[in-house]
């Protein structure tokens, strides 16, 4: 009860002192404490990726299998997706941020999958998710495509067959990195394997 | 349905349609089979529709078939059911690759028209009298007939411990 209470009267001090701000009050050493304790400096890019990688809207889009597998992350409370601000399906391209290939791609659907892709504005992001989108899987004939990444740039590769919940997320976790600049070298980290990437 | 009873209906054939048109029978795991013609499969299914004592009034199922190193290759099934007397009754025919034209059966059975269409995509027979005969499941300037025999698998080689040396310049 104590400590409420002094939270409160901290916060009404907080509230004065910004009034007294705005209305051109506080001057000098004032101030200066009051831009210190209150002011956040980045760059802009910084605080633009930050704002784009929390707010990754997914397009709602399915191929197979794997897309009830992504319905579940996206769309579940039990994996609650909105953690990392991916959870708004939007349903038409031109609002859409990251395509999730969710499945097996089929020869006729590949030319669909690029105009949606085409569609999208920039900034866009597009995960590959499985083994049949990424590689065409277990299948190997006349009728799909062996990998998206033959049509359409990838940016995050999950294997599986379908993904854990979980390794999608982790997929999602990581274009989040991709995005802010920090980009986690991931295997090269665990075996000191820096500067052998094939791709700058 | 048993072997008499397939005779019976191959003679009502061969007596309303023709004496040509019913190539042989075939009474084999308790189904019966019909071998007809391709000329005269739509006149068959008609007359086994609307004219026979015993109708077959519905077409379960359409579908082709690729038989290679025999001639000739091609295989068009016709599944019929009656849900009157719930038999089931198969009307086959067989037609060359170098001429496969098959009379449509679509204003006599209309679940055929999108059948027929998936005939025509994966083994190249064509339908006469079909409204509508293009491909259905591959893309339309796709080549070639992919359920063919004959026609290459397709995909690309995986790579494993055994095929590595023949797969030159997998590495990079």
């Amino acid at each position: 009860m104590e400590v409420k209470r002094q939270k409160l009267d901290s916060m009404k001090v907080r509230g004065a002192r910004a009034q007294q701000m705005l209305r051109g009050d506080l001057e000098g050493e004032d101030l200066e404490a009051y831009v210190e304790e209150r002011v956040l400096l980045t760059k802009f890019h910084d605080a633009q990726n930050w704002a784009r990688k929390n707010a990754m809207w997914p397009l709602g889009f399915g191929l197979a299998c794997c897309a009830i597998e992504m319905i579940t992350v996206i769309g579940s409370p039990r994996n609650d997706l909105s953690r990392f601000g991916a959870e708004v399906i939007r349903f038409t391209p031109r609002q859409a941020d990251m395509l999730i290939i969710s499945g097996r791609v089929s020869v006729k659907m590949a030319p669909v999958i690029r105009r949606l892709y085409d569609q999208m504005l920039e900034p866009k992001w597009v995960i590959s998710m499985g083994a049949c989108a990424s590689s065409a899987g277990m299948f190997n004939n006349y009728a799909l495509v062996a990998g998206c990444d033959k049509f359409l740039p990838v940016d995050v590769y999950v294997p599986g067959c379908p993904p854990r919940p979980e390794a999608l997320m982790y997929g999602i976790i990581k274009l989040q990195e991709k995005v802010s600049g920090d980009e986690s070298l991931g295997w090269r980290e665990r075996y000191q394997a820096e500067g052998t990437e094939e791709v700058a | 349905m048993d072997a008499t009873g397939l005779e019976l209906v191959a003679q009502r054939v061969r007596d309303g349609v023709g004496e040509n048109s019913v190539v042989s029978t075939s009474f084999f795991r308790r189904q019966a089979t019909l071998e007809v013609a391709p000329a005269s499969v739509r006149d068959v299914l008609e007359h086994m529709r609307d004219r026979d004592e015993e109708p077959w009034e519905f077409l379960s199922s359409l579908h082709g078939c690729d038989y290679l190193p025999d001639e000739p290759r091609l295989g068009i099934h016709y599944q019929l059911l009656s849900m009157e007397r719930l038999d089931r009754i198969n009307v086959k025919t067989r037609v060359g690759v170098e001429e496969p034209v098959v009379p449509s059966v679509m204003d006599l059975y209309p679940t055929a028209n999108h059948q027929e269409r998936e005939v025509y995509d994966m083994f190249g027979v064509v339908f006469e009298g079909h409204p509508d005969m293009r491909r259905i499941l591959m893309p339309e300037d796709y080549e070639g007939h992919p359920q063919r025999r004959d026609f290459p698998i397709g995909g690309e080689p995986v790579l494993f411990t055994y095929n590595e040396k023949k797969l030159p310049n997998w590495y990079g």
